[in-house]
């Protein structure tokens, strides 16, 4: 017998209509953005490097060699020359940016997280919360940023760990900051009122109602500062306080080739091409995301 | 789900919401002089019921107060002091702690776009408040396309949607939505209406009246438009400078205005009818700062009727011939105006 | 108004002190022994001692804090560890020197970056606004003190046109105007204005652009007000702001100038820094650090003042 059975009319999907979500109209206006592309891509290459540049060396970094100090580019074997010690710049410029990436975005990263806690929660809970916590910010934020860096830096002693907490602590001020700035805007609208009059608790509101309207101008502000953050991180190992030899990254082989710009230039100002490239690309990166986020829906 | 239904506890005798002596002052910062300083008298102790099933207006100019006590009834600002009863029970009691006290009363703002989260969706923004209480996710999300659904909304076309998508009257209906999402028993509505186009205006109004019905709701209807309020209210109370100057049934009110704030306020309105043109002359002067409110009545610096007693003594709300309850020393016998009835002796 | 200026000084001090204090903590923060740069390995624990005491380091911290406070604000600042002069002496030698190059580079950077930043804004979006944004773009992303060793290459080691660092003969304590000194500010101070340029730039376009969609610019238009008229008043309006942020970018190229006097040699106070913290010479690090800190911080709040002398509507 064949049982045919007869389809409800009414059980048939029911399509709610949606719109693309916040989102995806962010992404769909960044890459209409060639500039913002073409930016993301180099740091897209770059990090690339980052990940697999020690594996992809066409000559070991670290070996040295005397005889071979300091060649020009177009060098045999070595197409970028060599380095004070006879090390490839090649590779070396490759292993580099792992390291200097890495100097430049954990940074960043810790003092999102860490800025916006303490920007959000001053943020959120206002009066004399809000006053304590922001003037002291105001105290490291009364510091110029390079002599602050410098300054925790030399305090705490060279190394990568130092570098690492002396910069976030640098960045953490401005970012608390913005978010402080954000939070009181979308505390006092009248939507978290109306969230508060439905009886949660400040956790759920903020949880649900603020953090998805703050964190992303928070994101944006942070990464336009990752380009400020190499610079300087690549500027503490220029002087001496961050990396240490004989680890390649691109600021420290700044100030070991120093000495050679007399005699191979070219070569000297090599690292700090990366580092130029690398920072244009975060900038210009940076601003096509403001640009993608900031045209209110 | 029974747990959301909320259960009448006084009878219709008792009123819903019962505040006495409410204040709420806001201090000026000081400069580092010790100049300024001082304090906004927003609201001054004002004392009202309002009636289950009742629409009770809430009229007044700007300063008067009107939002500040919405925001108070609501418990979003804490009154300086004062006291609410809802349903007999103290709020903020162990009877009724605040939380409790949330589900009963909800509120409706004045700006649509302002008042919902441009991140979440519609449904999202009416489900949060049950899963506030625990109502699960599912059962939220229902509940919300529901609601959608009798304020007027298809929920297929707009329940996925953003505030941005949608027109102010339609957000308003998503927003009245949410208010009714805890089956509340009290909505306060703050200048609901008012920054909607008139055609809109109307069809929302409607809307309030019918849910009024269905649910036997309760509105306390803030609202600057004379017109709009006497439309929707059963009775109506006057508030001037953070006091409450008249109370009283609505249709009484409207005819026969017992406080010189009120008949300047009525009067005011550009009649339609030639036969009963504007006789008194409307309000003169802007309305007055609440920082430094006049002793005495706060009304007499504008009043006409004023009278040395005027200026001296605070009058209470006081019982009037036609119904109401005013704070007039006209209305009070032997109060020295001598506009007021004669002190019968007694027997 | 000025209830608010008084407010706004009055509030520096309690930051002025909290600097202070991070200042002291973060100097002595540091691990190691403060006096090994100038003990011999084989110093007696006398000597030791007495130096201890002579340095003050064996009191309490909130002590040591408090007197250093005290005397600093009578204008000691201590005695440095290494060179044995007062830290007061080297650090205002330095911070002269500093300022020389930072107010060079700030007035290069103003002038060049209100240039770029004008044109940008006033042809927005026409290639001058592109060319212009670009080289605003790549003035702030470009690493200060690699440009300063690419400057150096092109015009010290390749054309030799200009010498490559020092501040001239004569060491640091001998300035005079003439060009055997100025031709060693050339090259630090273009080095210097880049990135204030950049910055500069970008605030006018932004500024500009947005005075110039004012509708009351249309308005005054029509009442046949000529170009030259609109770019004064275009001026005007963005003065304060472009003002502002000179004044700040001058407070960051002091506190920040250690990297560039670095690559150049230049005997200001980033070099001061750098020395101070290789040789672990706490007083000059302290001292330093602060008076960079307080200019910063009196900058700010001079910056602060006149914004809202000029424009009083801050002040609400």
């Amino acid at each position: 017998m064949n049982d045919i059975a007869i389809p409800k009319p009414d059980t048939a999907p029911v399509v709610f209509e949606r719109s693309p979500g916040y989102w995806q109209t962010v992404g769909r206006r960044f890459m209409r953005d060639k500039v913002a592309l073409g930016a993301a891509l180099v740091v897209l290459t770059l990090l690339f490097l980052a990940v697999f540049g020690p594996m992809i060396t066409p000559v070991d970094p670290y070996e040295s060699s005397m005889l071979k100090r300091l060649k020009p580019i177009g060098f045999e074997g070595h197409p970028l020359g060599t380095d004070e010690l006879g090390r490839d710049m090649l590779s070396r410029l490759m292993v580099g940016a792992r390291l200097s990436l890495f100097m430049g975005i954990t940074p960043v990263i810790c003092a999102f997280v860490l800025g916006s806690l303490i920007g959000i929660t001053a943020g959120y809970a206002g009066g004399v919360t809000n006053s304590v916590m922001m003037r002291t910010i105001d105290v490291f934020y009364a510091f110029p940023s390079v002599l602050l860096a410098i300054a925790l830096s030399g305090a705490l002693g060279a190394g990568i760990t130092n570098s690492l907490i002396s910069l976030t602590i640098v960045f953490i001020p401005p970012i608390a900051r913005v978010a402080e700035s954000v939070t009181t805007q979308i505390r006092n609208r009248d939507f978290v009122d109306a969230a508060r009059a439905s009886g949660a608790n400040a956790f759920t509101i903020v949880r649900v109602h603020v953090l998805g309207n703050v964190l992303g101008p928070i994101f944006v502000y942070a990464t336009s500062l990752i380009a400020v953050s190499m610079i300087l991180a690549s500027g503490l190992s220029f002087l001496g306080l961050g990396v240490k030899p004989p680890e390649p990254e691109w600021g420290l082989m700044l100030n070991t080739l120093r000495t050679a710009i007399y005699v191979q230039p070219w070569i000297a100002a090599l690292p700090g091409v990366m580092i130029f490239i690398t920072s244009i690309a975060f900038n210009l990166l940076a601003d096509g995301l403001r640009s993608a986020m900031e045209i209110k829906q | 789900m029974n747990t959301m239904v909320h259960s009448d506890l006084g009878g219709p005798a008792q009123p819903l919401l019962s505040v006495r002596g409410l204040v709420k002052h806001f201090p000026l910062k000081k400069d580092v002089l010790g100049r300024g300083g001082g304090v906004v008298r927003a609201v001054d102790g004002i004392d009202f019921d309002v009636f289950k099933g009742e629409t009770l207006g809430v009229v007044g100019e700007s300063g008067c107060g009107k939002s500040t006590t919405a925001r108070l009834l609501m418990q979003l600002i804490t009154p300086d002091r004062g006291e609410m009863v809802f349903d007999g029970q103290t709020v903020g009691s162990s009877a009724l702690p605040l939380k409790q006290f949330r589900r009963q009363t909800q509120m409706v703002f004045q700006d649509s776009y302002a008042s919902l989260n441009p991140r979440l969706t519609m449904e999202d923004s009416i489900a949060f408040a049950p899963q506030v209480h625990g109502v699960p996710h599912r059962e939220a999300v229902e509940r919300a396309r529901d609601l959608l659904a009798r304020v007027g909304l298809e929920p297929r076309r707009f329940a996925e949607r953003y505030p941005h998508e949608l027109s102010g009257g339609q957000r308003q209906r998503v927003n009245i939505a949410r208010a009714l999402a805890l089956q509340s028993r009290l909505i306060i509505l703050d200048e609901a209406v008012s920054a909607l186009d008139k055609s809109v205006e109307a069809q929302v109004l409607n809307l309030l009246l019918d849910l009024k019905e269905e649910f036997g709701l309760t509105y306390v209807f803030i609202s600057h438009d004379l017109n709009v309020v006497r439309y929707m209210s059963d009775r109506v109370m006057v508030m001037y400078l953070g006091q409450v100057a008249e109370i009283g049934d609505s249709e009484t009110l409207f005819e026969q205005p017992a406080h010189p704030y009120t008949r300047a306020l009525l009067s005011s309105i550009p009649s339609m009818d030639p036969d009963k043109r504007t006789e008194e002359p409307p309000l003169a002067g802007d309305p007055p700062n609440p920082i430094n409110p006049p002793p005495g009545c706060r009304f007499h610096t504008r009043c006409v009727h004023a009278q040395d007693v005027c200026s001296q003594r605070m009058p209470m709300l006081a019982p009037v011939a036609s119904g109401q309850v005013a704070a007039c020393w006209m209305q009070v016998a032997g109060s020295g105006h001598s506009d007021a009835p004669e002190l019968k002796e007694a027997a | 108004m000025f209830g608010f200026l008084i407010r706004r000084v009055i509030y520096t001090l309690p930051i002025m002190l909290g600097v202070a204090l991070v200042c002291f903590a973060l100097v002595h923060l540091s691990p190691g022994d403060p006096l090994v740069s100038i003990l011999p390995a084989d110093a007696s624990a006398e000597l030791q001692q007495q130096l201890i005491e002579l340095y003050g380091f064996n009191r309490s911290y909130p002590e040591q804090f408090a007197s250093w406070i005290w005397r600093a604000v009578q204008g000691d600042l201590g005695t440095s560890i290494a060179s044995g002069r007062a830290v007061t002496e080297e650090v205002f030698r330095a911070v002269t020197n500093t300022l020389r190059l930072a107010v060079l580079a700030t007035l290069i950077g103003f002038v060049f970056g209100c240039l770029f930043g004008f044109v940008a804004g006033y042809f927005q979006g026409s290639w001058l606004d592109k060319a212009a944004s670009l080289t605003s773009v790549l003035g702030v992303s470009v690493p200060h003190y690699w440009l300063g060793m690419v400057l150096v290459i092109i015009f010290s080691s390749i054309l030799m046109w200009l010498p490559p660092g020092g501040a001239g003969p004569g060491g640091s304590g001998d300035w005079a105007w003439d060009w055997e000194h100025v031709k060693h500010m050339i090259l630090p101070a273009i080095t210097m204005s880049v990135i204030p340029m950049g910055i500069i730039a970008r605030t006018v376009r932004a500024l500009v652009a947005e005075i110039l969609a004012q509708e009351f610019i249309v308005g005054l238009r029509a009442k046949g007000l000529t170009d030259v008229g609109v770019f004064l008043h275009v001026v005007k309006n963005a003065a304060p702001t472009a003002l502002a942020v000179m004044g700040l970018q001058l407070g960051y190229l002091l506190g920040g100038s250690i990297l560039i006097e670095t690559v150049f040699s230049w005997p200001g106070t980033g070099f001061l820094l750098n020395s101070a913290i290789f040789q672990r010479d706490l007083p000059l690090l302290q001292g330093t650090i602060l008076v960079l800190a307080m200019f910063f911080v009196v900058l700010n709040l001079v910056v602060d003042v006149i914004q809202t002398l000029l424009d009083p509507r801050i002040a609400r």
